[in-house]
């Protein structure tokens, strides 16, 4: 067995230990009251309530986000809407808004102070609970689902359609039954990503005030005498998050989509768009970008123009913004160096093994974030102390979660690099860890640069991972954005929002970059 | 190899960069209130403070469940009940320290020492609510005509200070029923003292219990913003002089810098600062000169029922019961 493949094995599976052992931990928390005390915890009809409203707030985001997903990504992929790259950036912008930043620009519309009224004369009620949080997560996630659409739109032979139209069917029937089935398995896959963001996510539940697991978790830490009910809400919240990813797997299982003909498939071809389709089609758009990209922005100027003394805030903004900067720089690096021998592995010397640390290595991607956090905090109290409120402790924490993120560059420039370069270079005498070193490494900068920066944006705006393990001082923009907002400090909100929100642009325009590259 | 090089010596220096401070503050209290005077005390004594700002009752639970490894050397709670419920894991504290505040303000074992006292009392958003069609009691909070009114915030240290007195001159019985129609009139619950300040100011609701510098607070901000506080009946449990207190885990390995910290809280200038710029009640008598906000400590006094502030210890019954209740 090569040296290199013993010595990444080993770092592997020593990444899924850390990934691993604290969810121990959590285990050991939980199961430390007396089987009576669980059960009513666990039978509570509280607990049914969070799954309820959980699941209810999963479905009625997936549904708001695709319904403005799927629309987009038709109009950009299959018709001759004009401005059809304008649109497509368009599409993705919204991500710059993290769904507590979105929750934010929301509320910030309300109440007698808020934008409506002090704009427009009118006061609206406090968007709040189901609806407020299903509309802050969509129009922050819904990005995601129209990436996959639009990759699956262009991938979709259109003969398959035109055949079924030649067999009679009408084009509702071809949407329905040829289409759509067709469009599935990407729907999914970004039906995943949304469904472990709004399960996981903190920030913009906590202040729509809709109790989900995440929020429970959260009101039994801060304000609940003892941890064992927050050990339990975490772990189903983990079981919730894992089935959700089993069940999207078992739903791709033995599905089949590709050609089996020969021949290719024919070129794209775009529906000729009326001058009123061009208009609705534009309607649309406008619709969408107004709520996701308009709303934000002048809720945001609407109350950083009402900030008296700017000047006065700035050492503040930036103490808080060096110090997401001293997590996240760190962060970044940290998971770029976990991801390389993983991915490596995975590339290189594929085996059960290696399969086996690769699918580790999602754990921390999987497991949502505040259940992920509690686990490390019982961990670091109970068997690793000098860990405990650190900012080591906390750098590890956002490696390990992201690692799945900073990994999928990084395995796809190693798929792209060419294993004869690195042969050449053993030939020429250099043992495994060298050529790693010397070869492998130089040539996939590139994606170890791209993963990177995908972390280290990630992290800048982290909330529940910080909230559970800022060490003593630790106020990052994300905390001192939050803090604020849920104080109903909106002014004082505003500078930490618009950091976040320019900051999250990059990551966009990262994303726009990566996007213009694969087609 | 550069760019690993680079990673790692980048990862080394931002996290081994050490907490350059003296003491660690874990701190119930909000950082707008209390930020001002520990920045004085910095700037005074030289000595640095590293806060830890989260809720009264999640820091208790921290200390509890840190235990001897806690790096606290100080614990300020927003309400004296939670300094009681982990009494056993402080030290006694000099009572040349301490003497200055009446014994009624402190531990019977010296083992915390009040900073600063408030009423707690029900603000009322002027412009929907007369002031005489207010509640007489506390107990009528729960009439049909405030359903869905009254803003509360049922995680916060100053709360369950007063739900724990409640228990304590009601009995467990009619606290319980007393909080499950309260809850049942569709109460509107949010994060903090401020933000029940200022969802009344946004029309989320009407009235809101809350402590009286909250509302002073938003009126030296804005003298015309439509919001007004007033005290329940003579006697009724609605009316409470609480106290902020604070005091030094066994731990602590810098107890002396940490009682500096004390003595620098019973100043007549930190207690000045209370009185005038938070708008609280001295707990040190005689050492301010200023008046604070438009009530004074009298007449919370004669308003309040007489409780003994050492016999509120039991925060985990109360939180117990807000959590049978299904409110946590």
């Amino acid at each position: 067995m090569p040296a290199a493949r013993v010595v990444f094995s080993v770092i592997g599976l020593g990444i899924g230990a850390l990934m691993l052992l604290p969810l121990i931990w959590l285990m050991l928390r939980a199961f430390e009251a007396d089987l009576a005390t669980v059960q009513s915890l666990i039978l509570r009809p509280r607990t049914r309530m969070l799954l309820w409203n959980t699941g209810l707030l999963v479905l009625c985001t997936l549904a708001l986000a695709t319904a403005m997903a799927l629309p987009l990504a038709w109009l950009v992929s299959r018709t001759d809407l004009r401005g059809r790259r304008l649109v497509n950036i368009l599409a993705v912008i919204p991500l710059a808004t993290p769904g507590y930043v979105m929750a934010y620009a929301l509320i910030g519309l309300s109440g007698n102070f808020g934008f409506m009224n002090q704009v427009f004369g009118f006061t609206i009620p406090r968007l709040q609970g189901l609806w407020g949080a299903t509309l802050a997560l969509a129009l922050y996630t819904f990005p995601y689902i129209y990436l996959n659409l639009r990759a699956a739109f262009a991938g979709l032979d259109q003969s398959l359609e035109e055949a079924a139209r030649a067999l009679g069917a009408s084009p509702r029937e071809v949407f329905f039954r040829v289409t759509l089935p067709h469009l599935m398995p990407a729907l999914m896959a970004g039906w995943l990503v949304v469904g472990l963001y709004v399960i996981g996510d903190f920030g913009a539940v906590a202040l729509m005030r809709y109790e989900v697991f995440s929020y429970a978790i959260y009101i039994q830490f801060s304000a609940a005498f003892d941890r064992v009910y927050a050990a339990w809400l975490a772990l189903m919240l983990i079981a919730i998050a894992l089935s959700v990813v089993w069940w999207e797997s078992r739903l791709r299982e033995g599905a089949h989509f590709a050609r089996t003909g020969s021949g290719t498939g024919i070129g794209r071809r775009r529906v000729a768009l009326s001058p009123p389709g061009q208009i609705l089609g534009w309607g649309f758009v406008a619709l969408v970008v107004l709520a996701a990209i308009g709303l934000p922005i002048a809720v945001l100027s609407f109350w950083m123009i009402r900030l008296d003394d700017l000047p006065a805030i700035l050492p503040a903004l930036l103490r808080a913004f060096s110090q997401s900067l001293s997590v996240a720089a760190p962060s970044a690096l940290l998971a770029a160096a976990m991801a390389l021998p993983v991915a490596v592995l995975a590339v290189r010397y594929p085996s059960p093994l290696s399969t086996f640390i690769n699918r580790l290595a999602f754990i921390g991607y999987a497991v949502p974030a505040l259940a992920f956090a509690l686990a490390f905090v019982f961990f670091s109290l109970n068997a690793a102390r000098f860990l405990y409120q650190t900012h080591l402790l906390l750098v590890t924490v956002y490696a390990l979660s992201f690692l799945a993120l900073a990994l999928g560059p990084i395995r796809s420039a190693l798929y792209q690099a060419r294993p004869s370069v690195e042969e050449a270079a053993r030939a020429l005498g250099h043992g495994p860890l060298s050529v790693f070193a010397r070869v492998t490494l130089p040539t996939i900068r590139p994606g170890v640069v791209a993963g990177m920066v995908l972390v280290f944006v990630i992290a800048m705006k982290e909330l529940p991972i910080a909230f559970l393990l800022a060490p003593t001082g630790f106020r990052p923009l994300s905390i001192t954005m939050f803090s604020r907002t849920s104080e109903g400090m909106l002014m004082d909100a505003a500078p930490y929002a618009a950091a976040i929100m320019v900051f999250s642009a990059l990551f966009v325009g990262f994303v726009l970059r990566h996007d213009k590259k694969s087609e | 190899m550069k760019l690993l090089r680079n990673s790692i010596l980048a990862l080394t220096a931002f996290t081994a960069a050490p907490a350059l401070a003296d003491i660690t503050l874990y701190s119930g209290r909000g950082e707008p209130l209390v930020a001002p005077i520990i920045a004085a005390f910095t700037a005074e004594t030289g000595i640095r403070v590293n806060v830890r700002y989260a809720g009264t009752a999640e820091l208790a639970i921290l200390l509890q469940e840190e235990g001897d490894a806690s790096p606290a050397d100080l614990y300020w709670a927003q309400d004296a009940t939670a300094l009681g419920a982990v009494a056993a894991r402080m030290m006694t504290l000099p009572d040349a320290l301490v003497a200055s505040v009446p014994a009624a303000y402190r531990d019977t074992e010296n083992r915390w020492v009040a900073t600063s006292g408030r009423g707690r009392i029900i603000a009322r958003a002027t412009d929907r609510v007369d002031e005489a069609d207010l509640p007489a009691s506390l107990l009528d909070l729960t009439a049909p005509e405030w359903n869905g009114r009254v803003v509360w915030a049922p995680t916060n240290g100053s709360l369950h200070g007063h739900l724990t007195a409640m228990r304590a001159v009601m009995g467990e019985d009619a606290t319980r029923d007393f909080l499950q129609a309260f809850i049942a009139n569709n109460p509107i619950a949010v994060r903090n003292n401020t933000a029940i300040v200022q969802a009344i100011l946004d029309g989320e609701g009407d009235i809101g219990l809350t402590n009286n510098y909250y509302v002073s607070r938003a009126l030296s901000r804005a003298t015309d913003a439509p919001i007004a506080q007033a005290l329940f009946d003579d006697g009724d449990i609605g009316n409470l002089l609480l106290v902020a207190a604070i005091g030094i885990p066994q731990s602590s390995a810098n107890g002396e810098d940490a009682m500096k910290f004390i003595e620098f809280l019973l100043s007549p200038k930190a207690q000045q600062f209370f009185v005038s710029d938070v708008q609280e009640f001295e707990v040190v008598p005689g050492s301010t000169i200023a008046p604070g906000g438009m009530l004074s400590m009298e007449q919370v006094l004669t308003a309040a029922p007489e409780i003994d502030l050492n016999t509120l210890t039991d925060l985990e019954g109360t939180l117990q019961m807000l959590r049978d209740l299904g409110v946590l």
